[in-house]
C-alpha cells in the first residue's frame, strides 16, 4: 500500500509544457507504472494539444473530469503557483505536490488559509515530491536511486534525502516511500502528518528522518515519536560539525532532544544506511 | 532583505501609520538644513545602518539647539559603528535621519512576524522592556487586524481610552503595510504614546520576502548592493553558503547542491580531519555559465588544494554542472585536482564530460568517498607543497 502515492493514483501535472514540468513529467512517465498513472496536463493557453504523449487541458477541473485525476503537481512559476494550488484545491484533487520555490510567504498564508476544512492534502511548496517505488514518482527526485522495499522516508530538504535514500540501497535497503516536505516558513503537510502515515502503514516497518540543524520540525516531531510511534526511527542530522558558537549548541541540543525520545542518530553521515540496516533487521524488530 | 529606518519610516507614513516629521541627510549641514526646516525645540540626530543597538552605540542622539545637530551629525557621519547586531567590524555610517524629538508619556515594542505553527501573521506587543507581559494576535488573513482586535491590544498594553482609536489606526495600518508589501518582520520598537496624547513610531525596522520582489519594485529598489543578505538570492544562480557562521579557512573548495548536502558534506569532511574552504550552492536553476562564473574566485584562493564537487541532482542537472566545472577550470592554476561526486539526473552524461575534459578528475562513488578522496588529496598537496 505504501503512503500517499501508489499504482492506483491517477497524476496530471499543472505547468506540464514548461520546461521543468516537461523534463520531470517524462522522467516519471518512465519509472514503475509512471505510464499509466499519469494521465494528462494542465495549461489554459494549450487546452487540446498533447505534451510527452499526455493530452493538455484548460483547466484542472476539466482534467479531473476527463481523467479521475487524484493526484496534481505542480511546475507552475512561482508567481502564480499559489493560484495553481487554489485551482487544485478547488477542482477537488485529493493530493497537491507543489514543487515550485520561491513562492511569495503571502501567497501561502492565503492559500494555507483557503485550503481549511478542505480534505485536500498539500506537499510542499519546495517539495522535491514523492514516490513510491516500483510504484509510481511524483516529483524530481532521481528515480533509479530508490528500490521497493519497507523503509519510510521524510525529510524536508532535497539532495540530502537522494543522499540518505542511495545510501539505504548500498545497504541493502529498500523504502516503502519516500516523502520531501519542502521547507517553506508556510506549507502543507508537517512531519508529524507524515509520521502518523507510516505508523498506520503496513508496509513500513521503520522511519528514516532526514533534517538539518536550524529550526525546531525535528525536535517537535521526535516528542510526538517518543509518545506514539510504533515503529523504530532513525535520524539523519547534516550540520552537527557546525564547530563553535550558536551552531555546535544548538546541534548537540538536537541531538540530545532526539536521542532522549528514542531516535537513533547516525553520527558519521556515511552511516546512516548501516545504522537503520541495524535498527531494522527482522531480529530488532520483532524486540518492539 | 532588509532597508533604513527611514524608508521604513515612510512605508508607514504612506499607509497612514504615524511617525516623527523627519528626513534622511548625508552632511552636518544638511542635517541642520533639515532641523531648521522641521521646526520645534529639540530633533534626534539617528544614524541609518541596517543594525539595531545604536542608541548604546551612540548612533541615536538628543540635540536641543541646531549647533547640537550639527556636532552630533559630524560625530556620526563616516564612523564605524559596533553594536551587538552588528558583528565585530562594524558598520560604517554613511546616513543620517533627522527627526523632531517627542515628548514621551509611555512606551512600546509591536513586532509582526510569519508564525509557522498557525500559518498566519502574528502581531504581538508589550511594554519597552518586555514589561506587562506580552499580548499576541493571529490576524485572519481574510479579514485583516479586526478593530476589536486592534482596540483590545491596546487597552492591554495601558493606552487610555481617548488614544484607543489613534493607537488602533497605527496598529491596523500597520498590517496593512505589512501585508500589502510582503514583509516577512516587522518591528516598531519603540512605538510610544507622546505627552499629547499621540501615538508614533520612533524606530522602525522591516524585513522583505526576497521571493516577493518581483512585484514590489519600490521595495526592491531600496536593496543596497554592499548589503546584500547572503543566502537568499532568487534568481536561481549560485551562492554562497552562510554556513552560520563556520569559517571557512581551509584547503577545500566545495561544490554542492543544497543546504542539507552541504552542511553534510562539511561534516564528512571535518570528521576526516579535512578543513573545507568556500561551499557554493548551486541552485536549481543554474546555467553553465553561472556555475562557471560562481567558481571562478572559489579557483583564485592561493590556498585552495581541492575542488570538491558533491551533486545530487534532481532539479539541477549533472550535465550543466559539468559544463560549468569545465569552463571555469580553463582559468584555473593547473595541475589543482578535481573529486568528482555526481549522482541523480544527467549523472553518466555529467561524469563523461569531466572525464574527457582532460581535467586532473578524480571520480568518487559516495559522499564519505568522495570527502575522503578530497581530504587526502589536500593533504598530500600540501605536504608536496612544503
Amino acid at each position: 500500500m505504501a503512503i500517499l502515492v501508489d499504482r492506483h493514483s491517477r497524476v496530471i501535472t499543472q505547468g506540464l509544457t514548461g520546461r521543468a514540468g516537461q523534463f520531470h513529467t517524462a522522467a516519471c512517465l518512465d519509472h514503475a507504472h509512471g505510464a499509466q498513472c499519469f494521465v494528462g496536463g494542465v495549461n489554459p493557453r494549450k487546452a487540446g494539444e498533447t505534451c510527452v504523449g499526455l493530452p493538455v487541458f484548460g483547466s484542472v477541473r476539466e482534467a479531473r473530469r476527463h481523467t479521475g485525476a487524484t493526484v496534481s503537481v505542480i511546475y507552475v512559476p512561482p508567481a502564480f503557483a499559489a493560484a495553481a494550488i487554489d485551482e487544485a484545491v478547488d477542482a477537488g484533487i485529493e493530493l497537491v505536490v507543489c514543487i515550485t520555490q520561491g513562492i511569495p510567504v503571502r501567497d501561502m498564508i492565503r492559500t494555507r488559509h483557503r485550503m481549511q476544512g478542505s480534505p485536500t492534502a498539500l506537499l510542499g511548496p519546495s517539495s522535491p515530491g514523492v514516490i513510491t517505488p516500483g510504484e509510481l514518482k511524483v516529483g524530481i527526485m532521481p528515480g533509479p536511486i530508490h528500490r521497493p522495499g519497507r523503509i519510510g522516508v521524510l525529510s524536508s530538504s532535497g539532495a540530502l534525502t537522494y543522499e540518505a535514500v542511495s545510501q539505504l540501497g548500498a545497504a541493502g535497503l529498500g523504502q516503502s516511500t519516500v516523502v520531501g516536505l519542502g521547507s517553506d516558513p508556510v506549507g502543507g503537510l508537517t512531519h508529524i502528518d507524515v509520521l502518523k502515515m507510516f505508523n498506520d502503514d503496513p508496509d513500513t516497518d521503520a522511519v528514516l528522518v532526514v533534517g538539518e540543524i536550524g529550526g525546531d520540525a525535528e525536535e517537535q516531531c521526535a516528542h510526538w515519536v517518543h509518545e506514539h510511534m510504533r515503529k523504530p526511527v532513525i535520524g539523519f542530522i547534516a550540520g552537527v560539525t557546525a564547530p563553535a558558537g550558536r551552531g555546535s549548541v544548538t546541534a548537540n541540543a538536537k541531538l540530545s532532544v532526539l536521542a532522549q525520545c528514542g531516535i537513533r542518530v547516525a553520527r558519521h553521515p556515511g552511516d546512516v544506511g548501516t545504522l537503520l540496516a541495524r535498527v531494522a533487521s527482522p531480529e530488532c524488530l520483532s524486540l518492539d | 532583505m532588509n532597508i533604513h529606518e527611514f524608508q521604513g519610516k515612510a512605508i508607514l507614513r504612506k499607509y497612514g501609520a504615524a511617525t516623527p516629521r523627519g528626513f534622511p541627510c548625508q552632511s552636518p549641514d544638511e542635517a541642520v538644513e533639515v532641523a531648521r526646516r522641521l521646526g520645534g525645540k529639540s530633533w534626534m540626530v539617528k544614524a541609518q545602518i541596517h543594525a539595531g543597538g545604536r542608541s548604546k552605540a551612540g548612533g541615536v542622539k538628543l540635540a536641543k539647539s541646531l549647533s547640537e545637530v550639527h556636532r552630533h551629525a559630524a560625530d556620526m557621519l563616516d564612523t564605524t559603528l559596533v553594536t551587538p547586531h552588528t558583528g565585530p567590524a562594524g558598520r560604517v555610517v554613511r546616513r543620517l535621519l533627522v527627526e523632531q524629538g517627542a515628548e514621551i508619556r509611555k512606551a512600546f515594542q509591536v513586532k509582526l512576524m510569519v508564525d509557522r505553527r498557525s500559518q498566519r501573521v502574528a502581531l504581538s506587543a508589550c511594554g519597552q522592556g518586555g514589561t506587562g507581559g506580552t499580548h499576541q494576535v493571529l490576524i485572519d488573513p481574510g479579514t485583516g487586524l479586526k478593530t476589536a482586535e486592534a482596540d483590545d491590544i491596546a487597552r492591554r498594553l495601558g493606552i487610555p481610552e481617548k488614544a484607543i482609536p489613534e493607537a488602533r489606526d497605527f496598529l491596523r495600518n500597520l498590517y496593512r503595510a505589512f501585508d500589502e508589501r510582503d514583509a516577512s518582520r516587522a518591528e516598531i520598537d519603540p512605538l510610544v504614546l507622546t505627552t499629547d496624547g499621540r501615538v508614533l513610531a520612533l524606530d522602525a525596522s522591516f524585513r522583505f520576502d526576497p521571493n516577493a520582489l518581483f512585484r514590489q519594485p519600490e521595495i526592491a529598489a531600496m536593496r543596497e548592493s554592499g548589503d546584500a543578505d547572503a543566502g537568499e538570492l532568487p534568481d536561481g544562480g549560485c551562492a554562497k553558503f552562510d554556513l552560520a557562521g563556520i569559517p571557512l579557512y581551509g584547503n577545500i573548495g566545495c561544490l554542492v547542491n543544497g543546504r542539507g548536502l552541504a552542511m553534510a558534506t562539511l561534516d564528512v569532511i571535518k570528521l576526516y580531519g579535512g578543513t573545507p574552504a568556500t561551499f557554493l550552492d548551486v541552485g536549481s536553476r543554474a546555467t553553465a555559465a553561472k556555475v562557471a562564473q560562481a567558481l571562478k574566485p572559489m579557483l583564485r584562493n592561493p590556498d585552495l588544494q581541492v575542488v570538491l564537487v558533491n551533486v545530487f541532482g534532481g532539479l539541477v542537472r549533472c550535465d550543466v554542472i559539468a559544463h560549468g566545472v569545465i569552463e571555469a577550470a580553463r582559468h584555473a592554476r593547473p595541475g589543482v585536482p578535481l573529486v568528482v561526486r555526481m549522482q541523480g539526473t544527467h549523472e553518466e552524461l555529467g561524469r563523461t564530460l569531466l572525464a574527457q575534459s582532460g581535467l586532473p578528475v578524480i571520480g568518487a562513488i559516495s559522499l564519505a568517498d568522495a570527502a575522503g578522496k578530497a581530504v587526502v588529496a589536500a593533504a598530500s598537496a600540501a605536504l608536496r607543497r612544503h
